[in-house]
């Protein structure tokens, strides 16, 4: 079937098998690889991005349910060669380790940041709840989303005894 | 390596240095295995057994081969070769026999992932399902199945291991150091008590994955998402007995490892299966459930520990016995059995001890390194048994375990002494039990104790590891001069997470004294172009090769020295440097930059001396030896790192739901390198500890099938799941043979939070927890059976002691059964079973996720 969307403000039509998902369709007809695939069953959330302004788990989304849409992935934040002030943030606060969550985590956030400017800590907890992260314990990241949001009055860090 | 340090004058040492590889993963740039394709790729698909343990009676992979597209069908008929890391037991693929749920059978390699699926489901195999040998404790009944009758004719590293041939033993660990009978016969009390954990799944966010090419004259490539590179490389070569240098191993960003991609796995298959294609490119990308059961887990353990104690608390005498539920191959476990054998007191002298530790083979998915390596199972042992211990003695967990903690001048269980700068965990106890207020309740607490009806309970417990290696473990670090004055490492070293680099970067320019930006440390590691670092585990990366990274600056810098001495006609002694040159010390625009000298100085008229500028730096570790194999002394510990958690939860007296409040964790890391990096290894260990204390855990059914392997059953902490405070505290009692001091902690933020999750809970609602995980429904149970009976097991030996230990162990349990509130609780529970938060959340997940959110 032949579908035509939007990724990342650029037009794609392609023809796609009906049976193949919108996280295989974005990494491997259209070449980008920022979102990643972690379980393939919609939980751990490595492949979200955001189509029409809400966040999805690619791989439970047909490619075919795509068409029209108008979708971001993670290729699509940072804008002119800049990171955004949510990447920024996860690069100053060390939200980052392994990065395979990443992508994910970040567009979560963002459609989170998009609705709501200065979000408690609990609502930051809820948005990124379906998004995995083995690595870092979730605490520096959510304390970066905090600081792209200015919230971050004091930077936790480490203590010397 | 602590000379002339000063710390005040250290630019970059110590601080929050942002990541040098975090730009590529914010952008979704950085390329992993699974995100490199090459022209001619095929797909790699594996088929797995149902059952437990079996016979392959009739394979059939004629449909399979017949299918348009599909250009390898591999089964074990095919591969005579073993794999093994210590124990050469495993085929690459199962041949005859099938040892556990999910072992590969069969390999298909097709044009597309979709062919390669249907030509698995053209294989027809005929099983006949044997009883599976599931329980380690049975390892010593003479009619228990063999899971290995071979065991006796493979090749394994006999300097440090233990098969007994003729049974499911794959090692005996032993330990023996003092007189532990004539210990337990003085000591006042004697308490035995059994613990235990199942098997568990690292869970890297990205699943193994790796794309192997077999050329023709056996020229090996692979690329793929391991631990480290080297290992794949000599393990490949042992196995295909193939040259080591026709094989090259490559590793571009790996997305997460755990230990569970430290030795070697997919690798060896892609690569048969790409020769049989004629040497195309074959990608295997394991899928979440394969990585619950193709793959290996940790071993789960069964722990047995009899402590000797005096009245006034000094332990005397301890007998620890583990059975290390192997799985069906040897991979890490045996030296899991080996490593936790020798620290398996947690970090306490123990004046007379005596350890065996066996790691029993089973009919289940094999176990491997876990970050932590047996400490964290152990430790949940160790930690709830100071307590029960304490608890006998009538005296406080936490003053109990100062008594005992290992300090300057005690011994360890190897005989190893332990000196000032070896680290210091009485501070990082007190460290913690300050920051969690431990030992009473505060203003604070009470009011929310009053206000949720739940108990607040409190603990601290201490732990301690050394890396598990080789006594020889050495590094390369070799640094290149680039012309325009900044430098490239070469190394082999892997950074899947931990943040190493960066501080690898910050040692360099502080020993280069150049701003960090001009160092470069790519994140490829490549056998071909890259020198030999043994593996990328066991929390020594930082330590060794940060140790190869000074000696490689220093020895960049005196070449650099030794072109300045010719050009400026001065002798070394009076040279300097900065960040753009060498100078004279007394002149200092006399000067050679950098730039002039980084690939061969030369002079106006044309003549060069000394050609391209390389630093190169080697490592390894000192003085460590083999352990005795009949008593286990010895010196295998590069260095200890010890920590503490401080732990404050809250729990539901009437349904065992429990909530964490607090976490507070200290660590002596020597020096701190990166204090983000430091603070990141901390709350990430700490919260995948959690996640083996909370929820984690394969659950089998009796014919030994895995029933959770996926996330909807083996959930893991999500963001909602971690405490509502955490604190990170490093303590600095530098290592003496450290980088600037440091030791490495990669590990050690996860072991024992488990213990002292399963502590507080007890101090909260007097629930007597031996087995982890604790899920909530655990909790729930164990304060019904609280009440239920009360008698525990504390055997005294000597009279004074005798009868006031059994009262008091007996009293606690009494004092719970009495509480109405208890009593109620038991009846309200009885009515409505307690739900268990994360299966209600694992339920709701799906939908919740499965289109677009709210």
């Amino acid at each position: 079937m032949k579908i035509t969307l939007k990724v990342n403000g650029r037009k794609y039509t392609r023809e796609v098998v009906e049976n193949k998902n919108l996280l295989h369709f974005i990494r491997e007809d259209l070449g980008l690889t920022g979102t990643k695939e972690g379980c393939g069953a919609g939980e751990c959330g490595a492949c979200t991005v955001i189509m029409n302004g809400r966040p999805v788990n690619s791989c439970l989304i047909l490619a075919v349910e795509a068409d029209g849409a108008d979708l971001q992935t993670i290729e699509g934040e940072a804008k002119n060669g800049k990171l955004s002030k949510l990447q920024h943030a996860f690069h100053e606060n060390y939200a980052v380790q392994c990065g395979f969550c990443t992508p994910g985590m970040i567009m979560s956030a963002k459609v989170l940041l998009d609705s709501n400017k200065k979000p408690t800590v609990e609502e930051i907890k809820e948005a990124i709840e379906g998004n995995f992260c083995r690595c870092t314990g979730y605490q520096q990241i959510i304390e970066a989303i905090q600081d792209a949001t200015g919230q971050l009055k004091k930077k936790e860090g480490l203590k010397r005894a | 390596m602590l000379d002339n340090l000063n710390k005040k004058s250290l630019k970059y040492i110590g601080k929050a240095e942002r990541r040098i590889d975090a730009v590529e993963k914010v952008t979704g740039q950085a390329l992993y295995a699974g995100d490199l394709e090459f022209a001619g790729m095929l797909h790699g698909k594996v088929l797995r057994s149902p059952h437990a343990r079996a016979r392959i009676k009739k394979i059939d992979v004629s449909k399979a081969r017949r299918l348009e597209g599909v250009h390898a069908v591999l089964t074990g008929q095919d591969l005579d070769y073993r794999v093994g890391l210590y124990l050469v037991d495993k085929y690459i693929l199962a041949k005859d026999t099938i040892r556990h749920y999910g072992e590969a059978v069969a390999a298909v390699a097709a044009e597309t992932p979709v062919i390669a699926q249907k030509a698995l489901d053209l294989i027809e195999i005929e099983y006949e399902v044997q009883t599976p040998f599931l329980d380690p404790k049975q390892v010593f009944d003479k009619k228990a199945p063999l899971v290995h009758p071979d065991l006796g004719k493979y090749d394994y590293v006999e300097a440090v291991f233990t098969p007994v041939p003729g049974t499911n033993i794959a090692n005996h660990t032993k330990l023996r150091k003092g007189d532990v009978d004539k210990a337990f016969k003085d000591a006042d009390l004697v308490i035995e008590r059994e613990y235990t954990n199942p098997n568990v799944q690292h869970v890297p966010m990205e699943t193994h994955i790796a794309i192997g090419k077999w050329d023709m004259g056996d020229k090996i490539t692979v690329y793929t998402s391991a631990q480290s590179p080297f290992t794949v490389r000599n393990l490949f070569a042992h196995a295909f007995k193939i040259p080591h240098a026709s094989i090259r191993v490559i590793i571009p960003y790996v997305g997460g490892g755990f230990g569970g991609k430290a030795g070697i796995h997919l690798e060896p298959l892609c690569c048969c299966l790409s020769k049989v294609a004629g040497g195309r490119p074959v990608k295997i990308q394991a899928t979440r459930e394969e990585e619950f059961s193709l793959l290996p887990c940790r071993s789960g353990l069964i722990y047995n520990i009899k402590t000797g104690v005096k009245k006034n608390g000094k332990i005397v005498a301890q007998k620890m016995t583990m059975y290390w539920d192997a799985g069906a191959y040897a991979d890490y476990a045996v030296n899991v059995t080996r490593a936790s054998g020798f620290s398996a007191s947690g970090p306490y002298e123990i004046e007379n001890a005596w350890v065996d530790a066996y790691t029993v083979y089973t009919n289940k998915p094999f176990g491997t390194a876990y970050r932590g390596f047996g400490h964290v199972e152990f430790s949940w042992g160790v930690e709830r048994h100071m307590n029960y211990v304490a608890k006998a003695l009538n005296m406080d967990p936490l003053k109990f375990r100062m008594i005992n903690a290992l300090k300057a001048g005690s011994k360890s269980m190897t005989g190893e002494e332990i000196v000032e700068n070896t680290g210091n965990v009485s501070k990082c106890m007190q460290a913690v039990a300050e920051s969690i207020n431990y030992g009473k309740l505060t203003a604070a607490e009470k009011a929310r104790e009053k206000k949720t009806g739940r108990k607040i309970g409190k603990s601290v417990v201490a732990l301690h590891k050394a890396p598990a290696m080789p006594p020889f473990t050495g590094t390369v670090m070799i640094l290149k001069l680039n012309e325009d004055g900044t430098v490239t490492a070469s190394h082999s070293l892997t950074d899947y997470g931990m943040g190493t680099y960066t501080s690898l970067a910050q040692i360099i320019a502080e020993v280069l004294r150049w701003p960090i930006e001009r160092i470069r440390i790519p994140i490829e590691t490549d056998t071909d172009r890259d020198p030999y670092d043994w593996q990328t585990v066991a929390s020594k990366g930082l330590l060794l090769s940060g140790n190869a990274a000074i000696l490689a600056a220093r020895d960049l810098l005196d070449k650099c020295y030794d072109v300045a001495a010719q050009a400026l006609r001065a002798q070394k002694c009076d040279l300097d440097h900065d960040e753009s040159g060498v100078f004279v010390r007394h002149h200092t625009a006399h000067r050679v930059t950098y730039q002039q000298m980084a690939v061969g100085y030369a002079y106006p008229n044309g003549n060069a001396i000394c050609g391209p500028i390389v630093g190169v730096g080697r490592y390894i570790a000192q003085g460590l030896t083999n352990l005795n194999k009949e008593n286990g002394q010895g010196n295998p510990a590069l260095d200890w790192t010890y920590g503490a958690h401080g732990l404050t939860v809250e729990v539901d007296e009437k349904t065992g739901e429990y909530h964490l409040i607090k976490v507070a964790s200290a660590y002596d890391v020597g020096c701190v390198i990166n204090a983000a990096s430091v603070r990141g290894q901390a709350i990430g260990g700490m919260i995948q500890g959690l996640g083996t204390a909370m929820c984690e855990g394969y659950i089998y059914n009796d014919k030994g099938q895995l029933l959770n392997p996926s996330f909807t059953d083996n959930k893991i902490p999500t963001s909602l799941d971690i405490p509502e405070e955490i604190d990170c505290i490093a303590i600095e009692t530098p290592q003496i043979d450290g980088p600037f001091g440091a030791r490495g902690v990669g590990e050690h933020s996860m072991i024992a939070v488990c213990g002292a999750l399963g502590n507080a809970i007890e101090e909260a609602v007097n629930a007597d927890l031996t087995h982890m995980p604790i899920r909530q429904e655990d909790v729930w149970r164990a304060m019904q059976k609280k009440a239920e009976k009360p008698a525990r097991k504390a055997r005294a030996l000597k009279s004074p002691g005798k009868s006031s230990a059994k009262e008091k162990a007996a009293k606690a349990p009494a004092k719970a059964a009495k509480s109405p509130e208890k009593a109620k609780a038991k009846v309200k529970a009885a009515k409505a079973p307690a739900k268990a938060k994360k299966t209600e959340k694992a339920e709701k997940a799906p939908a919740k996720r499965g289109r677009p959110r709210k």
